[in-house]
C-alpha cells in the first residue's frame, strides 16, 4: 500500500545495526504485534545476529513453529535458524512464575514458602491488572543482564520483546510504577505500622480513620483475611526492599540507548487510535520511538482499475447475460479496492499528525502465520524486499 | 435409534442476564449493543453494562463518557428503551460499604489512603464480585412492583478470563469463607450458574478467536455455567463460486476468458491487469478455505450459532440496528441460523 507522506522505516538498518540492544514491539491487541516481534527477530537471526524473542501470547501453531513447547519461562535455541553466527532464542512469558521466581530468589526458604501459599500474593501474582506488563519488564530486564558484552561468548546480543495486550495504551508504561507504588503506599505502611519503628506517626495521623478501616475490613472479609494481608505486607516489605525502585530501574532500561520501540498497528480505525496514544506517550517519557508497523495493509497491482470502474463493467457484464466470471472477479477487485481506499484514508490521519514517523508496512496474509517461512514473508515484507 | 439431537437451543424468554464475551478484537462491545437494541425490541426495557472502564458503550452509542449512573442511550421504534452503565469497582464497593455500615467520612478516608484501591486489585475476587453484583442487582431492581428492566446485558472481560470473572464463589473461597462477601457471591452464583444466565461468545473465522472460543466453552461448561449462543462476527459472503474458488485456489482459472471478458466490458485487458485479478481470487480462495475450516471447528462445539454479516460501510448507527436486526431473527427463529458465508 502506498503511504502517503510517510518516511519508510528501514528495519534492516535497525536489526544490523550491532547498537541496536532491544526492540519493543507494542500496540494494541489483536494487531500482530507476536507475529511481528517474532518475524524481526528470525530476520534478524537469519541477518547474523544472535536473538532473543521474548513473546507474551502466541498463537498455538505460531509458538510450536518456533519449538515453544515446552513452557519453562526461560529462552530455548530454534534449531535451524541462523546464518553467519546468528541464532534465535525464543521464550513465553509465565507472568506468574517470573513472579513466584524473584520471591524465591530474594526471600529465605520458609518466608517464600509462606508468601506463595498467602491467598493476597496469589491473587496478585494471577490476576492484578498491572502483573503481566510488569513481568514483561522484569523478564526483559534478566534477559538484557545476559546479553553478550562485545565479543563475549553470551547466548544474545539482541533481545526482540512482545508486550502484553493492554488494555490501554497507559498500562504497558505504568503497570511497573503503578505495582510499584500500589506496594509501597499508604494503605499497606498502616498496615506495617504495628511491626514498624516509626509505625506510631501513622497510627497518629490515621487514628480516626484506622479504627474504622481495620473495624470495617474485618466486617467484610473476616479477621483471618486482615491477619493474611498483614502477613503477606510484611513478607513483601521485608523481601523486597522496595518495588519502588525495582520499577525505577526497569523504566530507565527503557529510556537506555540501545533501545528501540516500534508501534504495532493494523489499518483500522481502533488501532490506529491507540497507535496515535502510544507514539504520543513514547515521545512524553523520551522513549526512542523507531517507528510505526502497520500489519495486514492491503493493495492491488490492478491499482489503476477503480472500485467504481470495476463494479460498473461488473454490472455490465451481468446484465448482459456473458462473462459471470470476469463479473464476479471484477466484483472480488472492487471490495479490495474499496478496502485499500478505506486504509489508506486511515493512514493518511496519523501520517498528518505525525509526519516524522518512519513506517513499514506488511501485507495481509490470506492465512495466518504459523510457520517458518510465513515469518520469514512477513519479515521481508516489513523490510520491503518484496513487493 | 433416536433422532441425532440439534444443537441445544437458548430459551431466550427464560434468561435474564446476557453475559457478552469474547476475544479481543471479535467486536464483543458491538455485539453487546446489537444485543440490547434487538432484547428492546417490542418495548422492553434493557440494561447494557461494561464493567472494563474502556467507555466502549460510549463510542458505540455515541454517546458523552458514561457516567457511574445508569442513562438512556437508545430507543427503538416501537417504545423499547437501552440504557448503559459504566461500573467502576471502586464506586461500586464505596457504595457497597454505605449502604451495609452507612460508612460516611470513613469510606472517604479509606478511598485516601488506598484502602479501596487496594482492596479492588488485590483481595482474590472482590473486584469480580463487585462487578458482577452490579449486574445480579440491576436483574433484581424493582420499582413500583414491577421490573426496573426486562433484561441486562453485560459485556464481560475477554473469553481468556470470563470463566473466573463469572465463577465468583470459587474467586472468594481464599478470601472469605463466612460473613457478607461470602453471602453476596452466594447469591450472585444463585443467579450466575442458573438458566436465567446465558454466556454469549463471539468469535471471528480465525485461528486464534475461534480456538479461544473452544477453550472458553469447554470451562464454562466445566464450571456448569450455562452457555448461549455463539455469535460469529464480521462474516463476508465470498464474490466467487465454490467452484470458481477451488480453481482459484489452484491457480486454473480461465485466463482466455478472464481476458475476453474485460475486452467485452471495455476494461484493459492486458496481462498483468488478468494477473492481478486472478491472484486477488487466489487470496480470496485461500481465506475462505481459511474460515471453512474455522466454522467446522464451531460447528463441532454444537451451540445454536449466529452469524453477523461484515458491515461494508463501517460501524455506526445504522450498522448497530442492521445487526440488531439479525439477532432479533436469529432468536426468533433458533433453526433458522444465518450463515451469510457459506455458499
Amino acid at each position: 500500500m502506498a503511504t502517503p507522506r510517510s518516511k519508510p522505516l528501514d528495519l534492516d538498518a535497525l536489526l544490523d545495526d550491532a547498537a541496536t540492544r532491544i526492540v519493543i514491539c507494542c500496540g494494541s491487541g489483536g494487531v500482530g504485534k507476536t507475529t511481528t516481534a517474532a518475524a524481526l527477530g528470525l530476520r534478524a537471526a537469519e541477518r547474523g545476529r544472535k536473538v532473543c524473542v521474548l513473546t507474551i501470547d502466541p498463537a498455538r501453531r505460531l509458538a510450536q513453529s518456533l519449538d515453544l513447547t515446552a513452557l519453562d519461562n526461560t529462552p530455548r535455541q530454534v534449531p535451524g535458524i541462523g546464518t553467519d553466527g546468528g541464532a534465535l532464542f525464543a521464550m513465553m512469558l509465565d507472568m506468574k512464575r517470573t513472579f513466584d521466581e524473584i520471591v524465591e530468589q530474594h526471600a529465605e526458604p520458609g518466608r517464600a514458602q509462606a508468601i506463595l501459599e498467602n491467598p493476597f500474593y496469589q491473587s496478585l501474582s494471577s490476576s492484578f491488572a498491572g502483573t503481566q506488563e510488569y513481568m514483561a519488564m522484569e523478564k526483559l530486564g534478566q534477559l538484557r543482564s545476559e546479553l553478550a558484552a562485545d565479543g563475549a561468548a553470551q547466548p544474545w546480543d539482541l533481545i526482540v520483546v512482545d508486550t502484553p495486550p493492554s488494555r490501554s495504551a497507559l498500562d504497558f508504561l505504568d503497570a511497573p510504577k503503578r505495582l510499584g507504588s500500589f506496594l509501597d503506599g499508604r494503605f499497606i505502611k498502616i498496615l506495617l505500622a504495628p511491626a514498624k519503628v516509626g509505625g506510631r506517626a501513622y497510627v497518629k495521623v490515621f487514628s480516626a480513620g484506622l479504627g474504622a478501616v481495620t473495624g470495617v475490613l474485618s466486617k467484610v472479609m473476616g479477621a483471618q483475611v486482615l491477619t493474611d494481608l498483614q502477613h503477606f505486607v510484611t513478607a513483601l516489605d521485608t523481601t523486597f526492599g522496595g518495588f519502588r525502585e525495582r520499577a525505577d530501574e526497569t523504566y530507565a532500561l527503557l529510556q537506555a540507548p540501545g533501545t528501540a520501540f516500534l508501534v504495532v498497528a493494523a489499518p483500522e480505525p481502533d488501532a490506529l487510535r491507540e497507535a496515535t496514544y502510544f507514539v504520543e506517550r513514547l515521545a512524553q517519557d523520551g522513549m526512542p520511538l523507531a517507528g510505526l508497523v502497520l500489519n495486514r495493509a492491503h493493495s492491488s497491482s490492478a491499482a489503476d482499475l477503480s472500485a467504481d470502474r470495476s463494479l460498473g463493467a461488473a454490472k455490465q457484464l451481468t446484465e448482459s447475460g456473458t462473462y459471470g466470471l470476469t463479473a464476479r472477479l471484477l466484483r472480488v477487485h472492487a471490495e479490495r479496492m474499496q478496502q485499500v481506499a478505506r486504509e489508506r484514508h486511515l493512514v493518511r490521519g496519523f501520517t498528518s499528525a505525525f509526519p516524522g514517523v518512519a513506517m513499514a508496512v506488511a501485507e495481509a496474509q490470506a492465512s495466518d502465520v504459523h510457520d517458518l517461512d510465513g515469518l520469514r514473508a512477513v519479515g521481508a515484507s516489513l523490510a520491503g524486499t518484496v513487493r | 435409534m433416536p433422532p441425532v439431537p440439534g444443537p441445544p437451543e437458548v430459551d431466550w424468554d427464560v434468561v435474564r442476564l446476557h453475559v457478552v464475551t469474547g476475544k479481543g478484537g471479535t467486536g464483543k462491545t458491538t455485539v453487546a449493543g446489537a444485543l440490547a437494541l434487538a432484547l428492546a425490541a417490542g418495548g422492553h426495557r434493557v440494561l447494557v453494562l461494561e464493567v472494563e472502564g474502556r467507555q466502549g458503550l460510549a463510542q458505540l452509542f455515541d454517546t458523552p463518557p458514561l457516567p457511574y449512573e445508569e442513562r438512556r442511550v437508545a430507543v427503538v421504534p416501537d417504545g423499547g428503551e437501552v440504557f448503559a452503565l459504566a461500573v467502576d469497582a471502586e464506586e461500586a464497593l464505596l457504595e457497597y460499604l454505605d449502604l451495609f455500615y452507612h460508612l460516611g467520612r470513613a469510606g472517604r478516608v479509606l478511598k485516601k489512603i488506598g484502602a479501596v484501591d487496594f482492596a479492588t486489585t488485590v483481595a482474590p475476587g472482590l473486584r469480580d464480585v463487585l462487578l458482577t453484583g452490579k449486574a445480579y442487582e440491576a436483574v433484581g431492581k424493582r420499582k413500583a412492583g414491577r421490573r426496573t428492566y426486562d433484561s441486562v446485558v453485560l459485556d464481560a472481560p475477554p473469553t481468556g478470563r470470563i470463566t473466573r470473572f463469572l465463577n465468583v464463589n470459587t474467586e472468594v473461597a481464599g478470601l472469605a469463607r463466612v460473613g457478607p462477601i461470602r453471602n453476596q457471591a452466594d447469591s450472585i452464583m444463585s443467579l450466575l450458574g442458573s438458566p436465567r444466565t446465558a454466556v454469549h461468545l463471539v468469535t471471528l473465522l480465525e485461528e486464534m478467536p475461534t480456538q479461544e472460543t473452544a477453550d472458553a466453552v469447554a470451562e464454562l461448561t466445566e464450571a456448569k455455567l450455562s452457555i448461549g449462543a455463539v455469535v460469529v462476527n464480521m462474516v463476508r459472503r465470498p464474490q466467487l463460486r465454490p467452484a470458481e474458488l477451488v480453481a482459484a485456489g489452484k491457480g486454473k482459472l480461465d485466463r482466455g476468458d478472464v481476458a475476453a471478458g474485460l475486452e467485452a466490458a471495455g476494461l484493459p485487458a492486458d496481462e498483468r491487469t488478468v494477473a492481478s485479478l486472478l491472484a486477488e481470487a487466489a487470496h480470496l480462495a485461500e481465506r475462505v478455505a481459511l474460515e471453512k475450516r474455522e466454522r467446522r471447528r464451531l460447528v463441532e462445539l454444537d451451540r445454536p450459532t449466529c452469524e453477523l454479516p461484515w458491515l461494508s460501510g463501517g460501524m455506526d448507527a445504522g450498522g448497530l440496528h442492521e445487526l440488531a436486526g439479525e439477532l432479533r431473527r436469529f432468536m426468533g427463529h433458533p433453526d433458522a441460523i444465518t450463515r451469510t458465508g457459506t455458499p
